[in-house]
């Protein structure tokens, strides 16, 4: 008789599916995964039986059809005889533009506020908080539709600036504020001006290399470059120079009043107005609590460790908190830019024509595809948020810790 | 918004099983009440009143369909929509019919597979300027802001006769009849565009109705009627008869007031007994009681009561019959014989 016990067999068993813990997990996912799709193709067997069933098919065709309809802010040219495609395509940019728009004004308004919110000052830190506590607690909807009531009833229309003696009047001559929104003068750009807006933007390009420079050099040698007066100077030299040399090449049309509306200049719609800076307020808010909790994540001791060795608060904020801050607020600053591009599909609630509006509203209503326009609406918000997740998630990996 | 939309889609792919089947008169009958999609307010056609009871033209034809099937003009449940949803809800299954002054249309009756079941009100699209515009056809109107509901067939019509008559306008989509007039009001639009009788009905509800003028345009046609899904005819036949028993009604005479005593016994006129079910078997064919078209007329007063009593010239509305009355008397209203 042997006293060594055998090595445990290698062989499988059919029950080790659920008795053995290295494999009852990997049955149950099986299991689950089976059942959604199970459940899936059932859905869409469903769908697709009762779709024949009504008589209906799935086809995208309609996309190339005339839209019939016409569309008030149009990015890119369109008409009413433009394609349902077409139509969507100027709804993806206005989505893309009020987009763009909320994301940096709420950003801005997020970092003053969590900044602010962690001042000294009692006033300015209370302020802060009720305006966190007031934004991110009311719907976003809600927001939107107030701001774009108080414009509608509380700014004149363009009637009001009608008249020898008209009971409104234009800022400047050159802004008008009326309850179809927002009219601003329109850069006019002749023959030179693109060279102008080429310079201005070498000089931005120059101002971070210069910075950059100056940065590298007090690393190395420990000679401080002065950087607020060359950047100034590079900021406004280089353009005016130009500017004036080519002629002035870039003149302002101003908005006037002709017929029933001001035309010329540029329009910023009431509803993209109210839109965008409902978004921005309201995500702000969370972007404010995103900011104050990064900070506060960073350890007292940094600041005064970072004050013993004579560092003003300005440069303790800059060089010691907030590149170590920014780790634990990029994270949660994606979430935020997501939930401003799909809450920006409330736009209809405006009348905003966003993609929402376009693809999802009027084009699903007129040709009646709507499983159709729902699926082309799903793409384009996958594939706007994992786009934005990309890039902040490049953004992210080049501030975070590098560990080696 | 998009949450309609989406729970729209969703239930056409989910709730779709029970419509292609189903007959939806045993359904309604089963239920004991009749879904009926109606505007979400418009006053004369469609809106609650103070006490939250639904009135008006669109909801006497609800109120008909199911005095006809139940005998009982109160089991309705209505049903909201705006023009974006109210498709949806039909093909959906959430409600039964829809009564909401919705313009025929071949792409409507034909790829969105609905059934119009008749028309009961010949409509068309107008706008409405406030007086000191200054503004006396709707050809001045270039470089105009005009507010108008978006999923209606008056956004295409409009782009059609700004783009026909060659000039530009900004349109300003919006949802509800009640935003527009909101809109429309605080000056954000110049021009206020829908079928005439809406806006006529919306005027009636402003504060001061004269300082508003219809301008005299007629851009489009704009047959109004309620509608059905495709495919489950026997229900089609509910509906369409139920209007055009109101329509018969009116022609020969019989009202409210009068339709028990006509009822009671045969008259000497054959299609008035058949009409109203003394004699021959017009009931039973659609599936429902003899005394379904009494019964359908006694809830709200035949055809021509409804419009004066909801629309009429001396309801604040103040519609004239014009096109909408009878063929007897010049206009189009007219319904195939009941034989």
């Amino acid at each position: 008789m042997t006293s060594i016990t055998d090595p445990p067999q290698g062989s499988f068993r059919l029950s080790m599916l659920i008795n053995d813990t290295r494999y009852r997990s990997y049955t149950f996912q099986f299991i689950a995964l089976v059942a959604l799709i199970g459940f899936m193709a059932y859905l869409g067997m469903n769908l697709v039986r009762n779709l024949t069933a009504a008589g209906l098919n799935i086809s995208f065709d309609f996309l190339g059809d005339p839209a019939g309809y016409d569309i008030n802010q149009r990015p890119i040219e369109y008409d009413s005889q433009s394609s349902h495609l077409r139509a969507s395509t100027v709804g993806i940019i206005n989505t893309l533009i009020v987009a763009f728009l909320a994301c940096v004004t709420a950003t801005i308004f997020g970092v003053i506020a969590g900044v602010l919110r962690l001042s000294n000052n009692w006033v300015v830190s209370k302020l802060m908080a009720i305006y966190v506590e007031m934004f991110r607690n009311v719907p976003v909807l809600i927001w939107i539709i107030i701001i774009f009531s108080i414009m509608t009833v509380s700014m004149p229309s363009p009637r009001a600036f009608r008249g020898d003696d008209p009971s409104s009047s234009m800022l400047f001559d050159a802004f008008a504020f009326t309850n179809r929104g927002v009219y601003i003068p329109k850069p006019v750009f002749d023959s030179g001006g693109w060279i102008v807006v080429a310079v201005f933007i070498l000089s931005v390009i120059g101002i971070f290399a210069y910075r950059r420079y100056a940065t590298k050099k007090l690393y190395a040698t420990g000679q401080l470059l002065p950087t607020f007066w060359p950047t100034v100077a590079m900021f406004f030299v280089p353009v005016l120079l130009f500017y004036f040399i080519l002629g002035r090449p870039i003149t302002l049309e101003y908005p006037s009043l002709q017929g029933f509306n001001f035309k010329d200049g540029i329009q910023l719609r009431g509803s993209l107005i109210a839109l965008w800076f409902a978004l921005a307020i309201y995500t702000g808010a969370f972007i404010a609590e995103n900011v104050r909790a990064g900070i506060q994540a960073i350890s007292k001791g940094q600041t005064e460790a970072a004050a013993s060795l004579g560092l003003r608060p300005g440069r303790i904020m800059n060089l010691v908190i907030l590149p170590q801050a920014l780790r634990v607020i990029i994270p949660p600053l994606i979430s935020q830019y997501l939930n401003i591009t799909k809450n920006s599909s409330l736009a209809i609630a405006v009348g905003y024509m966003d993609v929402t509006a376009t693809l999802g509203g009027i084009t699903l209503n007129q040709t009646g595809r709507a499983i159709e326009a729902v699926l082309l609406l799903m793409l384009f918000y996958l594939t706007i948020s994992l786009l934005i997740s990309a890039v902040m998630n490049v953004y992210n990996n080049s501030v975070k810790l590098k560990e080696r | 918004m998009k949450k309609t939309v989406l729970f729209g889609a969703l239930t056409v792919a989910g709730l779709a099983a029970g419509m292609a089947s189903a007959a939806t008169l045993d359904d309604v009958k089963a239920r004991g009440s009749l879904n009926c999609g109606v505007t979400t307010g418009l006053v004369g056609f469609a809106s609650p009143d103070a006490n939250g009871v639904w009135d008006g033209f669109d909801v006497g034809v609800c109120r008909a369909v199911a005095a006809a099937i139940f005998g009982d003009p109160t089991a309705v449940e209505f049903v909201p929509t705006t023009g974006k949803t109210r498709f949806t809800a039909l093909a959906s299954g959430e409600i039964d019919m829809l009564a909401r002054n919705t313009t025929w249309t071949f792409s409507r009756d034909v790829d969105l597979k609905f059934e119009f079941t008749g028309v009961n009100y010949y409509d068309g699209q107008g706008f409405l300027v406030p007086k000191d515009l200054g503004v006396s056809s709707a050809k001045d109107l270039d470089g105009a802001t005009v507010c108008i509901q978006t999923g209606t067939t008056t956004e295409l019509n409009l782009a059609d006769f700004f783009r026909s008559n060659n000039i530009s306008y900004d349109p300003v989509p919006i949802e509800t009849n009640a935003e527009g007039q909101q809109q429309y009001l605080a000056g954000a639009c110049d021009v206020y565009t829908t079928d005439a009788s809406g806006l006529a009905s919306t005027r009636a509800a402003f504060e001061n109705p004269g300082d508003h003028v219809l301008l005299p345009e007629i851009i489009s046609k704009e047959p109004l009627g309620p509608l059905v899904r495709h495919g489950d005819n026997d229900w089609g036949d509910v509906v369409r008869w139920t209007l055009n028993a109101l329509i018969t009604a009116e022609e020969l005479g019989v009202t409210s007031a009068n339709v028990s005593d006509l009822s009671a016994a045969p008259t000497d006129n054959p299609e008035v007994n058949r009409l109203l079910g003394t004699e021959g078997e017009l009931g039973a064919m659609l599936g429902l009681e003899a005394d379904w078209a009494k019964n359908a007329i006694a809830a709200g007063g035949n055809y021509g009561e409804l419009f004066e009593k909801n629309i009429g010239e001396n309801t604040p509305i103040g519609l004239a019959r014009g096109l909408n009355a009878q063929w007897t008397e010049g206009g189009l209203i007219y319904s195939p014989p009941f034989r």
